[in-house]
């Protein structure tokens, strides 16, 4: 089921959370609502879903106008952060209380739930209680809950904020197994940047209530459409380094830093923003910039420096663990030049 | 079972300041089946006179029966009232976009902290106008009134504490407001509801003042009116009659005691961890 957000706008009172959102969702897609906290993330979900009423605009299924259609006829699943199990009730009648509430046959709840149970491997815990579960097995009975009626729409409220990172890895590519084998359209609300990039067709990168880019994960990473994109999207971040171009020549305000670009703004001095991605700087890149290692963290596979020039700005690199460099070395790295990110004084992408 | 202190001084102390209490228990019972010669603390013969009560009704006296009756059905309409209301109050209160909701809610407890005996005369004028004197009907909605306010504020505090998403995830499973309350809310709360079911029903069982003044008739006379009565008459003075009807009295709240405590104990009361 398509879902159009045409000029959704929310407020709270005389606060505007949402203002003229515009969002399309495809059919069969999973799209990943990502942004910091408080960006309005839920209660765009929310709105989908029905719990809050739009202050403004329209939203549509497919071609029907649900703006106005109470939660319970909008056939929407939703998986809230904190699971939201009605803990007096079994995970069988957890999992079969939407289909109880539409009064269907008991031997139809039965083989719906079976069914249901066997898809999100939870089949042997269907008499337990929610309080007599893991996190993991929970979130699972979470998820079947709101599958378990075949909504137009799902809908996941940070599914996994509350699971360790085991299991985050695994509910991961669960439920994006499952979202592929319903073909169900789904949005997923994270601000984790990761679970976004690994789990969804495309992100929608929000921030104050506005969607700033709206792309393919890769897309995304490569071309970010401004410095919050770009310093949002990847792990570790990307780093950022102020100065001017003149002539194609970049220098920061102390000259520790100079490069020359790819890119020719003319005579005049202009104000921009570097963005250097820690795999784009490096022993062996094309621009050696000179600095001094702060701080070394070993990641097992790859460890993360961080180089600070002779002004104090910081670079990253990642690199893979052979290197051993250490805090206070001085080293001569280069950087990728033409894979340099360029913004501009505003944070626009150049 | 073992312990890391010993425990036969704590018994011993405990026996010693409780033995009071444990007489006048004992006597209360032994009382009520035997005669004592005056002056005496040993009974000298059993008898079964004080529980004549039981099947002759005493002169100008209601049977005991009507009144244990009436007492039953005070107690027990009462707490249904209680229940019913506060059970619903409350939910509106903590949950719904009710206007005046600080009101409401500061004027239930300022209405809880009047004295039942300062509105009493107030009280026994409006049934007298409105016709519910000298009914069971008229202390009963009293009698609820008065139990309300304490009642739905400790609903909402209990409803309170059922998480918001729950009720969210109700709506979008595609139930409806009420069928939320009923099916998933109400029996987060069921202790609240049985906790308080149990206290409305002793007050009820125990109320004297409202029943004596607004209901002291025969016909509608309750058991601790009765009770009150007995000693109160001085020409047919009889502790033991009396005791005898006080112990005919706690013998239901004994047996509630019994049967809920179990239950009380076992009721569900979890919740969801993370
Ligand atoms: N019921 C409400 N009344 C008033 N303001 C609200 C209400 N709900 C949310 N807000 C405000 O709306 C903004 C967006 O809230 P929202 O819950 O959508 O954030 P979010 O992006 O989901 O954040 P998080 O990642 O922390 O969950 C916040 O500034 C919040 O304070
Ligand atoms: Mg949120």
């Amino acid at each position: 089921m398509r879902i159009l957000l045409e000029k959704f706008t929310k407020s709270f009172g005389s606060l505007t959370v949402i203002d003229e959102m515009d969002l399309e969702i495809d059919d069969g897609e999973m799209v990943a609502l990502l942004g910091p906290s408080g960006c309005g993330k839920s209660t765009t979900l929310f709105a989908i879903c029905g719990i809050h009423r739009v202050s403004g605009g329209r939203i549509l299924f497919g071609d029907r106008d649900v703006s106005s259609v109470p939660s319970q006829q909008r056939n929407v699943g939703v998986v809230f952060q904190s699971y939201a199990l009605y803990p007096h009730l079994t995970v069988a009648q957890n999992i079969g209380f939407p289909l109880m509430i539409r009064k269907e046959s008991n031997a139809d709840i039965a083989r719906k739930v079976d069914e249901i149970a066997e898809l999100v491997h939870i089949g042997n815990l269907l008499e337990r209680r929610p309080a007599q579960l893991s996190g993991g097995q929970q979130q699972r009975v979470a998820l079947a809950r709101a599958l378990v009626r075949k909504p137009d729409v799902l809908l996941l409220d940070e599914p996994l904020a509350n699971l360790d990172a085991k299991l985050r890895l695994e509910m991961r590519s669960e439920i994006r197994r499952i979202q592929r084998e319903t073909g169900i359209t789904a949005v997923l609300v994270t601000h984790d940047q990761v679970e976004a990039m690994s789990m969804c067709d495309r992100i929608a990168i929000m921030n104050e209530g506005r969607i700033v880019q709206i792309a393919e994960p890769m897309e995304m990473y490569d071309n970010p459409a401004s410095d919050f994109v770009a310093g949002f999207l990847g792990n570790p971040p990307i780093a950022f380094v102020d100065g001017v171009v003149t002539n194609g020549r970049f220098a920061t305000a102390s000259g520790a830093m100079t490069v020359s670009l790819p890119f020719n703004a003319g005579e005049r001095e202009r104000k921009i923003r570097l963005g250097i991605r820690p795999e784009f700087f490096r022993p062996g890149g094309t621009q050696p910039v000179a600095g001094k290692i702060t701080f070394v963290e070993a990641q097992g596979r790859e460890t993360l420096y961080d180089v600070a020039l002779e002004d104090g700005q910081i670079l990253r690199s990642i690199q893979t663990a052979t290197n051993a460099a250490t805090v206070g070395e001085k080293v001569n790295w280069g950087i990728d030049v033409e894979r340099i990110l360029m913004f501009d004084e505003d944070g626009a992408r150049l | 079972m073992t312990s890391n202190y010993r425990s036969w001084p704590m018994i011993l102390a405990l026996g010693v300041v409780t033995i009071p209490l444990v007489l006048m228990y004992v006597y209360l019972f032994v009382d009520t089946v035997t005669n004592t010669a005056p002056g005496s603390v040993v009974p000298h013969e059993f008898t079964g006179e004080h529980w004549r009560f039981l099947w002759e009704t005493l002169p100008g006296r209601p049977s005991i029966y009507v009144a244990t009756l009436n007492t039953f059905v005070f107690a027990t309409a009462t707490t249904l009232i209680v229940l019913a209301i506060s059970s619903t109050a409350g939910y509106a209160i903590s949950r719904l976009n009710v206007p005046f909701r600080a009101f409401f809610l500061a004027g239930v407890m300022v209405l809880h902290a009047f004295p039942t005996v300062t509105l009493i005369i107030a009280i026994f004028l409006i049934l007298q106008f409105i016709g519910l004197y000298n009914t069971l009907i008229g202390v009963i909605l009293v009698k609820a009134a008065l139990e309300l306010p304490f009642g739905i504020w400790i609903m909402k505090g209990f409803y309170d504490t059922v998480p918001w998403e729950i009720e969210m995830a109700g709506i979008q499973d595609g139930a409806s407001r009420l069928t939320v309350w009923r099916k998933l809310v109400l029996p987060q709360v069921m202790p609240a509801v049985m906790a308080l079911g149990i206290f409305s029903f002793l007050a009820g069982w125990s109320e004297f003042i409202l029943p004596l003044v607004l209901a002291p008739d025969n016909k509608v006379q309750v058991l601790s009116v009765y009770l009150a009565a007995l000693i109160a008459d001085d020409n047919n003075f009889d502790m033991a009659l009396f005791k005898s009807v006080g112990v005919f009295y706690v013998v239901p709240v004994i047996i509630m005691f019994l049967f809920f405590q179990g239950k009380l104990m076992s009721i569900y009361g979890g919740g969801t961890k993370g």
